[in-house]
């Protein structure tokens, strides 16, 4: 057997050996790795990161169409859950979020510790998360718009997932959410259900909707679902500065979020004309529903959508372009 | 991901029936009463040393302080720490050196050159049926729209298996050449098997970060093990005699592993390669997750846009890829052992030129990428048809009620009492009842480890939750059982049926879980029904192949006699048939288990919640301690169920079954 483990270790010391005549030997940097679809045809390419909801989406969809149309860029797209995204980001692995919710945490380590990503401005659309009834069903009981009258309709929001309580219907586990402690903390009769996933959340919203019958669900704005069902906010306690600061304590409704984009630090210094770009990419909320509600409702591919708006909005979209 | 049944359990399953002499076997007759009396003799004690109620927490372990505190180092320590620099971000250049290489090749052979080597291999290997199929499946991807993404996962899969081979072959070699690696490696390849993928995606992640380099090394994770298993069950395997005759002639070890053991194990390394390469594929999706880009990111990105129609579009490339890439593999695997064809040499420079001058062409007429024109659009159909099935069969159905209402009654008459059941049985009792379990199936071995594992579960401080998920698998793989011993019985009687049953079912074996996330929340609503229905859906294809397979096997004149003697249709179904293929059926429900727990976390994705729901949730927030504890704690679960419901181990103490 000795031969064995000596022809083993003669494997081993081959393949390693292999590996760095590969790769030429010393240092390898893990901050520099594209894709190894990147480039592949001598162009430049920008890789984006996609978040899994569609508004962002739209954003992704529209900075590739005008990078790729207006500034001859090949772009990659990566879809990767937030946090992991802002590692990516730091890595170089993909060079802009365009969308990003507040990570405070992440914002802390790689941006004021690190040094390796860059704010890159208001992307302009305000984000907001709230708890949402159906509006046929608000309409036929006004004061189900506060949450102090919520347990009187436990009993209608109840499913077989719930228990003996009302369903509260959370998201992908992605996304910023303090419902648990919120139920807790305000004493209130239901049961968060997590679907687990955006998709999940909105076939089930659309079935229930269907059917006209009420529910309660964490949502968020902006979101094309509401042009299709359209949702009233439940309103909760006041939302005030740090109210939110303790996850277990938290008791007040969630704050309005001016949206940021980031770039990859070493991207923003020398990405030429689409650093540039990103930057100064910047629209309003309504024109993100536009484009949303056609990839998600007209189940247009988020190239073509994004073809339409870019040719209807010239005026909008020429001023992002470097000069 | 593809049900794999190796041939080493199925050997080993015919040797179950032996029995041990004397003593031994007149306890074995008594085993069942034994265990019994010692099961409730235990209850007894049990509640009046210990209490009833939860998993104590005392006995339990937080592991998040020291988790976060290893991501944290990891995250700071990733582009400076030698560890970093010298060998782990070599490791990361060398996978994407190579995707980009074979990318690059695949790009430059153009659609038509592609499809033509393609073809010619096929034909070279399997025959010109084959080689049909096979340009048709690439043409197909073209037609989809998906011809860059397929390759994209092409030279992902190319050098994810290169590198499962090479690992799983090596590993093998040791196994197959030394007793002693051969005891250590299998609980390792055990583990590296019923490690849900999503489990291990995180750690890889922090590591190497998002994108192609995590990606190709969880693919190998996972892919590697059936090649180690089957290489070293060749080399086992290898003929006594041929080796002991090249011994004579004066052959050293090597010459012997080279002229005789591996030529004579080559249809097992073989079967190890397409073993591989399934497995491989059924990674491709889940990789997505973590940026590996190509047709699963597509399927992953239709999702969230909810569009079933373009996620089946980029689902469709990889069942064909699949399809095919099994077909040629198994094919050549069938080939080994022939004699040889005259004049292969030429063929092969047949088919060398052939698509030499096929890319070359393609080259010159400068159509190299699928031209767009030449696309079909099927989302919208598809579309179509999942909004009728949803609209229609919903709710409302006349009758049998809607598929909410099913679901519905399954949460609160099965799911519930099941879940409620589970944990409110004290946590001593669970591992009482779990050993005891595995005691009547397995050896006083399985037993332990499955105690072992389930305990383990407990002091990883998720008792509840990990019962709640058991309660689904146990739910989920009863549905299972109950269909597929139906459908396998039913197509074991009738050629016809099991012939056409076979391409639906291998549809449903190879196509992404993820495609069917959507069509079961839109049939079941948000919760733990659709995450049991997606579960049935993929773990049935394997059930119901092994149980038509078992019951086929039954020897016919066996069957004749019965018949002879007057015996109904029904009477030797359950008299002859079914008894006869018992232990084929015990491997479905082993394999029933095992699948249906791999889908846990895509229930996470459905409203499953529980464990699935938190390794989902780990790899979404970047949180080691909540995603890698839920993942070791599916792990275990895996560990215990599979003791629980493997028969096959006992009475085989030459350890020939890897």
């Amino acid at each position: 057997m000795a031969r064995t483990r000596f022809a083993l270790g003669g494997c081993a010391l081959a393949a390693a050996l292999a590996l760095t005549a590969l790769t030429g030997c010393g240092a390898a940097d893990m901050t520099r790795q594209a894709s190894p679809y990147a480039d592949a045809k001598g162009s430049r390419t920008v890789t984006l990161s996609v978040q899994s909801w569609v508004g962002a989406q739209a954003n992704v969809a529209v900075a590739q169409y005008l990078l790729e149309h207006e500034l001859g860029y090949r772009v990659d797209t990566v879809q990767i859950d937030e946090v992991p995204a802002w590692d990516a980001l730091s890595q170089g692995r993909v060079d802009a979020i365009l969308e990003d919710w507040g990570h405070p945490e992440q914002e802390k380590r790689y941006v004021d510790d690190k040094g390796t990503i860059e704010p890159g401005g208001d992307l302009g659309v305000t984000g907001h998360i709230g708890w949402f009834v159906p509006t046929y069903f608000a309409e036929e009981h006004p004061d189900v718009t506060d949450w102090k009258n919520l347990d009187k309709y436990a009993d209608q929001f109840r499913t077989a997932e719930s228990g003996g309580k009302g369903q509260l219907l959370d998201g992908s586990p992605s996304y910023v959410t303090n419902d648990k402690a919120l139920v807790n903390n305000l004493g209130l009769d239901y049961q968060v259900v997590f679907a687990g996933s955006e998709a999940a959340q909105i076939t089930q919203i659309r079935q229930f909707a269907k059917e006209k019958k009420p529910f309660l669900s964490y949502w968020y704005k902006p979101q094309w679902l509401f042009e299709k069902v359209p949702m009233t906010e439940v309103k909760l306690p006041e939302y005030k500065e740090g109210c939110d600061a303790d996850p277990q304590k938290v008791a007040c409704a969630y704050p309005h979020t001016p949206l940021q984009k980031f770039l990859n630090a070493r991207f923003a210094d020398g990405g030429g004309d689409a650093a540039a770009f990103l930057k100064k990419f910047r629209w309003t909320t309504q024109m993100q529903n536009d484009v949303a509600l056609m990839i998600a409702d007209q189940k247009l591919s988020p190239q073509e959508a994004a073809r339409r708006w870019v040719k209807a909005n010239e005026a909008t979209w020429r001023a992002w372009l470097p000069s | 991901m593809t049900a794999t049944v190796t041939p080493a359990s199925a050997s080993s399953m015919k040797t179950a029936t032996d029995a041990g002499p004397g003593v031994l076997r007149a306890l074995a007759r008594h085993r069942g009463r034994l265990i019994g009396a010692g099961a409730a003799l235990a209850l007894v004690l049990g509640s009046l040393l210990l209490g009833t109620g939860n998993w104590p927490a005392s006995l339990s372990v937080d592991l998040s302080g020291p988790l976060e505190r290893t991501s944290d180092w990891i995250i700071d320590n990733r582009d400076g720490h030698p560890l970093f620099l010298y060998f782990l971000g070599h490791v990361s250049n060398v996978v994407v050196v190579s995707v980009r290489a074979v990318y690059l090749l695949l790009l430059a052979l153009g659609w038509a050159g592609v499809a033509a080597a393609a073809g010619l291999l096929a034909w070279r290997v399997a025959g010109v049926r084959l080689a049909l199929t096979s340009v048709a499946a690439f043409a197909v991807c073209g037609l989809l729209g998906m011809w860059v993404p397929t390759m994209q996962t092409l030279a992902l899969m190319v050098v994810a298996v290169a590198a499962s081979v090479l690992l799983g072959g090596l590993l093998g070699l040791a196994g197959g050449l030394s007793d002693r690696m051969h005891r250590i490696l299998r609980p390792v390849l055990d583990t590296m098997q019923v490690l849900p993928a999503f489990a291990y995606l995180l750690p890889v992640v922090l590591v190497f970060g998002i994108g192609v380099p995590a990606a190709v090394l969880a693919t190998v994770v996972y892919a590697a093990p059936p090649m180690a298993r089957l290489t070293a069950l060749g080399l086992r395997g290898a003929d006594a005699g041929v080796v002991e005759a090249a011994t004579s002639l004066g052959a050293t070890g090597r010459q012997r592993l080279l002229t005789a053991r591996l030529p004579l194990a080559r249809k097992e390394l073989l079967l190890g390669v397409n073993q591989s390469i399934m497995m491989a594929l059924g990674m491709a999706v889940i990789a997505s997750v973590i940026g590996a880009g190509g047709l699963g990111d597509r399927v992953y990105q239709a999702l969230a846009s909810v569009d079933v129609g373009a996620a089946l579009a980029a689902g469709v490339p990889i069942v064909l890829l699949a399809i095919v890439l099994d077909r040629v593999t198994a094919a050549a695997g069938e080939r080994i052992g022939a004699a040889p064809a005259r004049r292969a040499g030429l063929g092969w420079a047949v088919a060398l030129v052939a698509t030499a001058a096929v890319a070359v062409a393609g080259r010159l007429s400068d159509r190299l990428t699928w031209p767009d024109a030449w696309t079909a659009d099927i989302a919208e159909p598809v579309n179509g048809v999942v909004d009728w099935m949803t609209a229609h069969l919903y709710s409302g159905v006349p009758v049998v009620g809607g598929t909410a209402d099913w679901a519905g009654h399954f949460t609160t008459w099965v799911l519930n009492p099941l879940r409620d059941g589970l944990q409110w049985l004290p946590w001593w009792a669970v591992l009482l009842a779990v050993g005891a379990l595995a005691l009547l199936i397995g050896t006083w071995r399985t037993a332990a480890t499955a105690v072992l594992a389930m305990a383990a579960i407990g002091v990883l401080g998720v008792w509840d939750p990990a019962l709640d998920t058991l309660s689904q698998v146990l739910a989920a793989v009863a549905v299972t059982l109950l269909l597929g011993f139906a459908l396998g019985v039913a197509a074991a009687r009738s050629t016809r049926l099991g012939r056409a049953l076979r391409p639906v079912l291998d549809v449903f074996q190879t196509m992404p879980q993820f495609v069917y996330l959507i069509p079961v929340v839109a049939l079941f609503g948000v919760g733990r029904a659709p995450a049991v229905a997606a579960a049935v859906v993929y773990a049935l294809p394997a059930v119901v192949r092994i149980t038509t397979q078992g019951v086929r096997a039954v020897d016919p004149a066996a069957l004749e006699s019965s018949r002879s003697l007057g015996a109904t249709g029904r009477q030797q179904l359950f008299q002859v048939q079914l008894p006869l293929a018992r232990p084929a059926l015990l491997l479905a429900v082993n394999q029933g288990v095992v699948l249906v727990l791999a889908v846990v976390v895509i229930g996470g994705l459905v409203g499953g919640g529980a464990l699935g729901y938190d390794a989902v949730f780990g790899l979404a927030q970047g949180d080691l301690a909540t995603g890698l504890v839920a993942g070791a704690a599916i792990v275990c679960l895996g560990l215990m169920l599979d003791r629980v419901t493997q028969p096959t181990q006992r009475r085989d103490p030459a350890g020939k079954g890897a």
